[in-house]
């Protein structure tokens, strides 16, 4: 899709880069540790609980809407309002979630427990992970 | 944390404000020298007995010190582990310990904005908490600001346990219906439950009137060890403080909507022998309506997912109620104080002195707070 007003990017480093960048091959993707069997977000290279090595892997990519909030107010004049902040927990495990945006869905169809899938926004070399409804859910 | 408490070595000695107001066009300087002039007046000391400033915004310590005629001493100016408040605990634990006798903190705001990093008036950034270095991700998403933030924690909180906009509403209208009586307070007309159910939306389900009000103002306080209570004529006492790490920052927390304040008032709670049945008074921070209901939770003035019905009626929060709640109109009738106008009411309500709002039966002990999302610092105050 096309971006509709520049977002603002975090500084990309090794520990993150694949996290914004590996949507260029369509799928999502966040740090995995083998040892523990569980993803690692915020993503680093380094799991927070065992201290070994985590390795980006992709995910389905598909979710649930955890919550989210309506933005009227354009804190952003670029932005148009309204539109959908929402935290989005990844199927793949209880708690590993971030906050995005839901598009390509009427506002007043966003609900808490929504099924959405990964839909990437690209901008430059990053690809911003957003969510629209899923329709195989 | 540490078990030492050695912040019950402090007395709030002197409190004191500028003129607080919406664009009142006065340089923050001039706000600050009329703080602090007045919380060393009211401590009953000379500016030349002060021997440690700390702060945090706007006028950096070494004008507040040159304005007032006197060396800087002791400083710090961070915020840290008690989020807003650092500078106060700070002080406390630097009287207790002996590092300093009379600590002057203020805290000076000029219509500062919801920005997430602030710039301050010499153009220089603040340096980001660690509680804030995962913004940048939540940045991008175009939540711009901390209302978008924390409507997503209430959002959550409404679908956990069914709490209403209506319930909520207590909040706004209680604040304006204290603010009345308090001449310093931005706006004093009473709302009705129509007024703040129909206020514009800015970050749904947060509308104007669960977002609090900006303003320029600056409140100092004098900190000063407990030695010096005898001669001082109203030491207000410090009980216990508590903060948090803030773990989880805005979006991580497996407890979520549940915030840095849990940490805070656990922290605070197992420093004292006290209990929330204890408290007389309730200053706690309402920058958002959600923040003061998660307050009430995580300190226990109400079971988790209970705030909603807790503040139903608004009979229990009035000043006449079980718990008096932000008694001088909070920051969403008041001002945006940053937390420190809550610090600054808590002190006068326990010496007695808040006038016509002055909550009944002689309070003894004051609970207040600061912060939202990962930041959070609260400490309990007696007479």
């Amino acid at each position: 899709m096309t971006a509709i007003a520049s977002r603002i990017i975090p500084p990309l480093d090794d520990d993150n880069r694949e996290f914004w960048t590996g949507g260029v091959t369509g799928q999502l993707h966040m740090p995995f540790c083998a040892a523990c069997g569980r993803w690692v977000f915020p993503p680093v290279l380094q799991c927070p609980d065992c201290l070994g090595v985590a390795a980006y892997a992709p995910l389905r990519g598909r979710g649930r809407v955890f919550t989210y909030t309506v933005d009227h107010y354009p804190f952003n004049p670029e932005v148009p309002v309204p539109y959908v902040i929402a935290i989005v927990e990844l199927v793949e495990q209880d708690g590993l979630r971030f906050t995005t945006n839901i598009v390509n869905c009427p506002i007043e169809a966003v609900a808490i427990g929504m099924p959405v899938r990964v839909v990437f926004e690209q901008q430059g070399e990053v690809f911003v992970p957003l969510f629209e409804p899923d329709p195989d859910a | 944390m540490t078990h030492d408490r050695v912040e019950r070595g402090a007395i709030v000695s002197g409190i004191g404000m500028s003129r607080i107001g919406r664009k009142t066009g006065i340089p923050d300087a001039e706000l600050t020298l009329d703080s602090t002039r007045a919380a060393i007046a009211d401590a009953g000391i000379s500016a030349s007995d002060i021997d440690g400033i700390a702060t945090i915004g706007d006028t950096p310590i070494a004008l507040a010190a040159e304005q007032l005629g006197i060396s800087t001493g002791w400083t710090s100016g961070s915020m840290g582990h008690y989020g807003l408040l650092t500078p106060v605990v700070d002080a406390f634990k630097a009287v207790g310990s002996g590092a300093a006798r009379h600590v002057l903190v203020y805290r000076t705001v000029n219509m500062m904005g919801g920005e997430a990093i602030q710039e301050r008036s010499d153009g220089t950034q603040m340096e980001v908490p660690p509680a804030m270095r995962d913004i940048t991700r939540i940045l991008t998403m175009h939540a711009y600001s901390a209302p978008n933030w924390l409507a997503m924690h209430l959002r959550r909180h409404m679908h956990l346990y069914g709490t209403t906009r209506e319930q909520i509403g207590w909040l706004a209208i209680n604040s304006r219906r204290n603010a009345a009586l308090n001449p310093d307070a931005a706006y004093r007309d009473p709302i009705t439950m129509d007024d703040y159910l129909s206020a514009r939306m800015i970050s749904d389900p947060f509308g104007l009137l669960d977002c609090d009000v900006p303003v320029d103002g600056s409140i100092a306080v004098v900190v000063s060890g407990a030695e010096h209570a005898d001669a001082c004529a109203h030491p207000v006492r410090v009980d216990a403080v508590g903060g948090s790490d803030g773990a989880g920052g805005w979006d991580q927390r497996p407890d979520y909507p549940k915030m840095a304040s849990t940490d805070a008032a656990r922290e605070m709670w197992d420093a004292t022998d006290l209990r929330p049945a204890d408290v007389d008074i309730a200053e706690l921070y309402d920058g958002f309506t959600y923040l003061t209901m998660a307050w009430l939770e995580a300190l226990g003035f109400c079971a988790d997912g209970e705030s909603g019905p807790f503040l139903e009626g608004g009979s229990r929060i009035a000043l006449d109620g079980e718990l008096p709640l932000n008694t001088y109109g909070g920051q969403l009738s008041a001002g945006r104080m940053h937390g420190y106008w809550v610090l600054h009411e808590a002190c006068l309500q326990l010496r007695g002195a808040a006038g016509q709002r002055q909550v009944a039966g002689q309070p003894e002990v004051a609970v207040v707070s600061n912060g939202g999302g990962p930041i959070a610092g609260c400490m309990l105050l007696t007479r």
